[in-house]
């Protein structure tokens, strides 16, 4: 405790080294901080997308490729509609090595006067759809009824709102947990509700038809029989159903985890340089510290003082300086980090989904212990030598 | 109390003959409670070097310090530690204030780092015996040579010591202070029947001395 309290004394009555060492801290704890928030925001980012696309191929006309792309739509949010004839879902389904097969159609809205606002509206199947029902039952335990609708969390509607698409009137009945993707901006509906906005749409003179006959789809996600060799089954599909192109989801994702570990990489090297360089000067500043002190030092031996306590006093000191640094720093990135959560994430143009509270101040925590302990580390030299100072000599006169 | 059992200390020095010499040749020292025991002798005749091996804080080349029963140099440095925070009280010639510190706190640092009880109005009464006590909330870089010196010794009357060594207490001081620090510590010798080991130059400290040292050369004579 006397250690303790002398150590705070030290602190508090100089202020200026105190604040110098705790900034040191600080800007380590934000850089590792932040950094790794980031890193796991655009993990768990990669991972709903994957959970989301949740199939192996997806099927969708060969016009979609040039016209709005469909990674686009899933990774960015922008809107877009491609239709293809409702027959291709059999056809895809008779393909060998096909397990499943879902349909989805897309609608964008527009920024009009009949619909309130502009966004992208996804019909999907409840008997058939196995990769968006999962995500929407957390918010909603039952099914989408008629002129029901599920929104994305970045969507401005609250539940039980009701929103004009085509000047049609659809209740939103659920918002959807955050997947970080382009799927956070649009709207799901299922199919009947879909067919009702895309007759609307039609007679708004928003022309979606093909020459295809009366029912469109816009998208078949499908899953692969386990132990079929998944291109296969692409090509297959690819071969059977005529102008549709089928895309492995891997591919769409390889581009995203490529990109992902590219900044992965530059913010862990990123840590790792400014740690390298705190621990340096931290470590030279101790040092240079020790000369300053030499004096305070022989003068508590004099009156008592071992040199353990002595030892553990600088130690404390630090350590107080690393938990002052690490929690500045860790404010500093979560004042950074969470306002501007959004404008990083379209700066980075990659799903982006922050961790759970949890995990978050598992990090901080982690993050705090882990400024302490540099802080510490790095006045071990200056801990040694300072209890080791020989009061006999150092107080003789002339000093 | 303090005995010295034939203490040198010995300095690596080129001289003409060898590659040391002795700042304070082997000695044999006692000191009595009840006692004021005046050092005197010129500068760099090994007075400074005799004292921090008599108080625990330079362990000598040769020979034993005891004090009561206790071999000083070989304890543990904890207990060591924290003999000279309590029994042993040291006034060293040099500057020796914690600048952190107000006055009245570095007069009472030996009790905190001991973790004894804090005695602050016995503090308050040895300044104000020594004339600074306005000054016990002022931090030290505010002070004088002379203040400083005086708060040094304030500071060892308050550890309530059995044994006071005191380096030059009277240096910076006027002849009034002088008077008043000698006759203080001779006071502390006197009625609280403690020993007190003063080096001085000051001829005056002669006649407050109940048992008086020469040294020269780093050999020690009693007059
Ligand atoms: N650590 C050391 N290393 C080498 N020589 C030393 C050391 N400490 C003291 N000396 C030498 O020992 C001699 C005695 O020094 P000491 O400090 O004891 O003198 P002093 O009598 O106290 O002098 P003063 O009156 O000036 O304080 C001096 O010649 C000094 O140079
Ligand atoms: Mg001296």
């Amino acid at each position: 405790m006397k250690n303790f309290s002398l150590a705070f004394n030290n602190l508090i009555r100089r202020p200026g080294r105190t604040l110098a060492l705790a900034l040191l801290s600080a800007f380590l704890s934000l850089a590792v901080f932040g950094g790794s928030v980031m890193v796991l925001s655009l993990r768990s980012g990669l991972h709903s997308l994957e959970a989301r696309l949740g199939a192996d191929i997806i099927v969708v006309p060969s016009q979609a490729q040039s016209k709005v792309s469909f990674q686009n739509m899933f990774l960015q949010g922008t809107t877009g509609a491609f239709y293809m004839n409702a027959s291709a879902l059999d056809q895809a389904l008779e393909v060998e090595g096909v397990e499943k097969a879902a349909p989805q159609t897309f609608l964008a809205s527009l920024k009009a006067d009949c619909c309130s606002i502009k966004i992208q509206v996804i019909g999907i199947d409840p008997e058939l759809d196995f990769t968006v029902q999962p995500w929407i039952a957390r918010s909603l335990s039952r099914g989408l009824g008629d002129m029901d609708v599920a929104v994305g969390c970045k969507v401005e509607a609250e539940v039980g709102e009701i929103i004009r698409i085509y000047d049609q009137r659809c209740k939103v009945v659920a918002r959807l947990e955050a997947t970080g993707t382009g799927l956070d901006t649009a709207v799901y509906c299922n199919m009947e509700t879909m067919n009702a906005l895309l007759a609307a749409a039609e007679a708004k003179g928003v022309s979606h038809k093909i020459e295809s006959g009366d029912e469109v789809i816009s998208a078949i996600y499908v899953k692969v029989k386990d132990g079929c060799d998944i291109d296969k089954v692409n090509s297959r599909l690819n071969g059977h159903i005529r102008k549709v192109t089928a895309v492995r989801t891997r591919s769409m994702i390889t581009g995203v985890s490529d990109s992902l570990s590219g900044i992965s990489r530059t913010i862990t090297l990123l840590i790792a340089a400014v740690w390298g360089l705190a621990l340096i000067i931290l470590l030279l500043i101790s040092v240079l510290i020790i000369r300053e002190r030499v004096r305070e030092f022989a003068v508590l031996r004099l009156v008592g003082a071992s040199r353990g306590m002595l030892g553990r006093m600088v130690l404390t000191e630090s350590s107080l300086c690393g938990l002052l640094g690490g929690l500045i720093g860790v404010g500093a990135a979560a004042l950074l980090l969470f306002p501007f959560a959004q404008l990083i994430e379209s700066a980075l143009q990659l799903p982006y989904l922050m961790p759970s509270a949890a995990v978050i101040l598992l990090l901080a925590l982690g993050t705090v212990l882990l400024a302490v302990a540099v802080s510490a580390l790095s006045s071990m030299i200056a801990a040694y030598r300072l209890s080791r100072v020989d009061p006999g000599t150092t107080l003789r006169e002339g000093n | 109390m303090i005995k010295a059992e034939h203490i040198s200390m010995r300095y690596f020095r080129k001289t003409g003959t060898a590659n040391y010499f002795y700042a304070v040749q082997p000695t044999d020292l006692s000191i009595q409670p009840g006692e004021l025991a005046v050092l005197m002798g010129r500068s760099g005749s090994g007075k400074t070097t005799l004292l921090n091996m008599l108080s625990g804080l330079l362990k000598p080349t040769e020979g034993t310090v005891r004090m009561d029963d206790l071999d000083l140099y070989s304890l543990d440095d904890r207990v060591l530690s924290r003999l000279r925070g309590t029994k042993i009280a040291v006034v060293p010639q040099g500057r020796s204030a914690i600048d952190t510190l107000t006055v009245l706190e570095n007069v009472l640092l030996p009790a905190r780092l001991c973790a004894c009880p804090l005695h602050v109005e016995a503090a308050v009464k040895h300044l104000e015996h020594l004339g600074i006590a306005h000054l016990k909330d002022a931090r030290p870089p505010e002070l004088s040579g002379g203040e400083l010196r005086r708060m040094s010794i304030a500071r060892a009357l308050s550890q309530g010591p059995d044994i006071l060594f005191a380096d030059e207490p009277t240096s910076d001081l006027d002849d009034e202070n002088t008077f008043l620090v000698l006759s203080m510590l001779r006071a502390f010798a006197h009625e609280e029947k403690k020993a007190v080991f003063v080096v001085t130059h000051e001829n005056d400290a002669r006649q407050y001395a109940d048992r008086l040292y020469g040294m020269d050369g780093g050999i020690l004579t009693e007059k």
